[in-house]
């Protein structure tokens, strides 16, 4: 076999390749970011919080167990702990920090507050990143709906009714806005 | 360790016959597992899963078959058209993980991990799936029981993908079942799929985390046909008793950290009875 330190000229270039060493970019909430210095086989989610210093995403199983760590990548919902860092470069990629500026929660966020949702707080970030999803796939979820797309996210204080309840205070409230707009 | 992102399949199968140590990334449900724990300290990896050509699924209404990419994912399998095409496949998939498991994982992955315990496998194993792979030299293709080798194992040769499997489009009643601690984030401790073909008057039932890889219990099957009304749709409780029985018999269970041997082999009976009757009704 060809040794892999002399370029192939028969190889055609792909449209991304990282390198050992190299520098690269990743594309978090809008931004460019560089990631200098990694070994390019970490996580999104060690990149996002060691590197990039983006401490909203929890680590905690890191084998996608627990969804403490869900981020969007290309749009999908995924946990970043099973996501190479360097296999992102050119995909849009939103953590918890860009569901909405600080002091300007989200309406997710805000009735995670009202409903009480939030306990010890480690699992919110992960279960809001997934609540946004929920509800951008299914505007109006039955109770079963929200139980299955949320079983991804592990919370070990409230016992998921409060959060339950969030989902539901946000579909509504969507909901009326939504209607109000017309009537308006 | 570079990480080569190739958009086409001659750019993935050139890059990987240049570095075939490279570690095959699709989903990375289960390679980044073993990244993050330090079990694997891959030299190179190959991401498969933004190669177009691995992306998508077509159907081929002259054949009655779907070929289906390596790189869809768990939760496009769940989606109709397809969903309605291979039932069982979207059943299967609807038991993987959790949704961010869905968006991520691959068919392609599943067959690339070739566990035992891999939700899509006993699907492709009762629907005589045929896996295809291709390589910078050519292209070939395998019946799904030539290509799973053992626990973890298959045929893939180190310089070839697995691009697609190919499945027949089946008139008759499929399921998949599957037993674990929880519904979600549940490695199977064990499952069964069945795959009732009307027209062709067969049975086909595949079992799986009972033995190295997945098992079709053909002695099940022989006897199904025998027993059956496919005329009518019905089987009588006594078939259904020895449906499961046979099933049972054809399990080659293990005791380990998730259940013992004599509880895999009993879930086995219980599933393989409830989709034969989920297929057939009682007379």
């Amino acid at each position: 076999m060809s040794d892999p330190t002399v370029p192939d000229p028969t190889v055609p270039e792909p449209t991304g390749s990282v390198g050992f060493d190299e520098l690269y970019q990743l594309n978090v909430n809008g931004e460019t970011r560089d990631v200098r210095d990694a070994w390019v086989g970490e996580s999104l989610l060690y990149v996002l919080r060691e590197r990039l210093g983006l401490m909203g995403s929890k680590g905690a199983c890191e084998q996608g167990e627990c969804g403490s760590c869900s981020v969007m990548v290309d749009g999908e919902l995924v946990c970043s702990c099973l996501v190479m860092a360097a296999s992102a470069i050119d995909q849009p990629i939103v953590t918890i920090e860009g569901v909405a500026p600080i002091g300007s929660p989200s309406d997710v966020q805000q009735a995670f507050v009202d409903a009480g949702a939030v306990q010890c707080g480690f699992c919110t970030p992960g279960l809001i990143m997934a609540t946004h999803a929920l509800l951008e796939r299914s505007a109006e979820p039955s109770e079963f709906e929200i139980r299955e797309e949320l079983s991804g996210n592990v919370c070990r204080c409230t016992g998921y009714g409060r959060i339950i309840e969030a989902v539901q205070r946000v579909s509504v409230s969507r909901r009326a806005d939504a209607e109000s707009g017309i009537a308006s | 360790m570079p990480v080569l992102v190739p958009t086409s399949l001659d750019q993935a199968v050139s890059m990987l016959s240049a570095t075939p140590d490279a570690l095959v990334l699709a989903g990375g449900t289960d390679a980044m597992v073993e990244v993050n724990a330090g079990h694997r300290k891959p030299h190179h990896v190959l991401v498969v899963n933004r190669v177009a050509e691995l992306r998508s699924w077509t159907f081929d209404p002259e054949a009655s078959t779907v070929r289906i990419g390596s790189a869809v994912t768990y939760a496009e399998l769940m989606e109709p058209p397809i969903a309605d095409l291979v039932p069982a496949l979207a059943e299967a998939s609807r038991t993987v993980g959790s949704p961010q498991i869905r968006h991520a994982g691959t068919l392609g992955g599943n067959l690339g991990t070739c566990s035992p315990a891999g939700d899509g496998l006993p699907v492709l194993a009762a629907l005589d799936a045929i896996v295809h792979l291709a390589s910078a030299t050519g292209e070939r293709s395998m019946p799904i029981g030539e290509f799973m080798v053992g626990v973890k194992r298959n045929a893939r040769r180190p310089d070839e993908l697995i691009t697609a499997v190919t499945v027949p489009v089946v008139s008759g009643y499929q399921g998949y079942s599957k037993v674990g601690v929880r519904n979600a984030m549940v490695i199977a401790l064990a499952t069964a799929c069945i795959v009732v073909d009307t027209p062709g008057r067969t049975v086909r039932l595949a079992i799986g985390s009972v033995g190295t890889t997945i098992i079709r219990c053909t002695d099940a099957e022989a006897f199904a046909a025998s027993a059956v009304d496919f005329d009518s749709g019905t089987a009588s409780g006594d078939t259904v008793t020895r449906f499961g029985e046979l099933a049972a018999a054809a399990s080659r269970p293990i005791d380990d950290h998730r259940a013992t041997a004599d509880y895999r082999r009993h879930a086995i009976g219980v599933m393989a009875g409830r989709l034969l009757r989920r297929g057939f009704a009682n007379v």
